[in-house]
């Protein structure tokens, strides 16, 4: 089990360190030159120079990589260009808007898919089994922009029950921020509800088809007690995995829906750098996003082998 | 025919906007680059125009023809690229089982596995600015370890076969067998994910296009007519409604397509278990 983690960590490592490389690549052929961007049209020439070796621009490229990516390691991401403050506490600001709200939106898919998943298998071929399954069809159709659109029409504009965007801020109460978080988690929950419900279904009707079933049931379980004591934990580990995936499209979808939200979060952040040349805070942004992605599933990997030893010889 | 429901009404629904957007290249009810301010946010069914018109006027049935094919033509390309990279690495992973190509390919998907599709569409579009064509590079680079991972556990186990042997035996190379004996057997799933990719390519991209990153002004597509209906979605809502509608129906339609491919090709799939 121990070999098996090292392992998975090992090329957890090299992932981050060829992801880094590539966003640093990536990110450094932007054009425009931020010094020039920052001090305006009309600026001398020595000035932009002075700024350039400032922010130390002018360093060559593997001297940039290496003092980038060790302030990354250590907590220290740099100062952006546009407003002079640490990139750390710029991120950390708005994380606190992206992270819950993709957690919120994760809880939301969970407690909609699970039940909905459950009675679609266990009534399979009923009228509530075909039409959970239809929603589900609908809800992977629906782009979630489009449905958060619907969403703010009806609920924000018409009944006014929720604000129509923007963030009042966790410091005015957490239900306040909870409250401006519903509509867009409920929109980026909706799309990943319907692909979980499916997988719910599909993995808990397997399991029923098990002999370990046919077992219970012929020791005498109700249906009730084989269900809940033997399918449905088995039935879990393959939507583990696919919560575990999720994870990573909630945060990214997130970058689209806190567009139609005007939520000041990460996604909002890597915009707002990408116009201003900010280089250091769209690559930092761009390198936790990844590391998110990449630890989750190193996560998900291990419960995966904890839950069931035959993973761990691969 | 009515056991493939789920084939024909999503062969319907796809093939209605397919010919919505081929139409469309010479033919449209109204000129979509004509701004005609006079007629401008007519709802619908109040006039000639029947899908109603947006802020400048422009006829909002004939943009959706338009936009439809944009929406087509970015996914089926990204997709084509997908397939065209994806799938012969897959195959070469295959092939040489636990080497070191097979290793260095699987390792390459999980690396592009890292960064969600809409990070690298981002990082895309911000290096090389806005396009249809960066938007389906963006699609196209997510959707190779895709068609990759799926070719090459198909692959393994199709070499797993006894007619493999036999065309080993009689000395055929690698190469060969990859092409003549593992690809035909591929083709049907090959097929189902397509069209799944495609669907999801459609969702991207309007995505993409709501946020500003993918096709420009005068193209019209679906997701910037959504972006630019939001503020007029409490006066104007059908500017909103057509060009919603026709994504979820097109996406709709993929996937009740592809489903029905999965069970026609795969009769032991029984209808409906998965």
């Amino acid at each position: 089990m121990l070999r098996y983690i090292l392992k998975r960590l090992v090329s957890l490592a090299m992932t981050l360190l060829v992801a880094s490389i590539i966003v640093f690549l990536v990110i450094e052929v932007l054009p425009g030159d931020p010094a020039s961007y920052m001090l305006g049209l009309n600026a001398q020439p020595e000035t932009v120079m002075a700024l350039r070796e400032e922010l130390g621009l002018n360093a060559s490229k593997p001297v940039r990589y290496f003092t980038w990516i060790s302030g990354l390691v250590t907590g220290d991401f740099g100062i952006s260009y546009t407003y002079r403050t640490p990139v750390a506490e710029m991120i950390a600001d708005r994380a606190v808007i992206s992270l819950p709200l993709a957690v919120y939106a994760l809880v939301l898919s969970t407690l909609i898919a699970f039940p909905a998943g459950i009675i679609a298998a266990t009534r399979r071929g009923s009228a509530a089994d075909v039409s959970i399954m239809g929603f589900s069809q609908l809800g992977v159709a629906i782009p979630n922009f489009w449905f958060a659109m619907i969403l703010v029409t009806v609920f924000a504009i018409n009944l006014r029950w929720f604000s129509a965007g923007g963030f009042p801020g966790w410091e005015t109460g957490f239900f306040n921020g909870l409250k401006a978080l519903t509509l867009p988690a409920i929109a980026l929950a909706l799309p990943q509800a319907s692909i979980l419900a499916r997988v719910m279904r599909s993995s808990l009707l397997d399991t029923l088809g098990e002999d370990f079933v046919r077992s219970a049931r012929a020791k005498g379980l109700s249906v009730r007690q084989t269900l809940w004591r033997h399918a449905l934990r088995n039935a879990l580990i393959p939507v583990l995995t696919i919560i575990g995936l999720q994870f990573s499209f909630l945060l990214a979808g997130a970058i689209i829906i806190e567009n139609v939200f005007f939520l000041p979060g990460l996604g909002r952040l890597i915009f707002q750098g990408i116009s201003q040349r900010d280089l250091i805070v769209v690559e930092s942004v761009v390198m936790l996003l990844v590391f998110a992605v990449v630890v989750v599933t190193f996560l998900v990997d291990v419960a995966y082998a904890v839950a069931d030893p035959r993973l761990r010889s691969r | 025919m009515l056991r493939h429901r789920n084939l024909v009404i999503g062969a319907v629904l796809a093939l209605a906007f397919l010919l919505a957007a081929v139409v469309s290249l010479f033919w449209t009810p109204f000129d979509v680059a004509e701004i005609d301010i006079a007629n401008k946010l007519k709802k619908p069914g109040d006039s000639i125009y029947l899908f109603g018109t947006d802020h400048f006027g422009r006829d909002i049935l004939s943009m959706i023809m338009v936009g439809a094919r944009t929406s087509i033509a970015v996914a089926l390309v990204a997709v084509g690229i997908g397939m065209l990279f994806g799938v012969p690495l897959g195959l070469a992973a295959a092939s040489r089982h636990g080497g070191v190509l097979d290793e260095l390919i699987m390792r390459t998907n999980d690396l592009v596995f890292a960064f969600p599709a809409l990070l690298i569409a981002v990082m895309i579009t911000a290096v090389f600015g806005p396009s249809a064509i960066n938007a389906i590079i963006a699609i196209g680079i997510f959707n190779i370890p895709v068609f990759a991972r799926l070719t090459r556990g198909a692959a393994l186990s199709v070499w797993q076969r006894d007619f493999i042997l036999a065309a080993r035996v009689a000395g055929k190379t690698a190469t060969r067998i990859s092409l003549e004996h593992i690809l035909p057997n591929l083709l049907n799933l090959l097929i189902v994910q397509g069209t799944i990719q495609f669907s999801l390519g459609i969702l991207a991209e309007a995505g993409l296009s709501y946020v500003g990153l993918g096709a420009q002004p005068p193209t019209p597509s679906w997701g910037r007519m959504l972006a630019e209906s939001q503020t007029m979605i409490s006066f104007a809502p059908h500017l909103a409604l057509f060009p919603g509608f026709a994504i979820v129906l097109t996406v709709l339609g993929l996937n009740l397509f592809g489903d029905g491919l999965r069970d026609y090709f795969d009769p032991r799939i029984r209808r409906g278990s998965r």
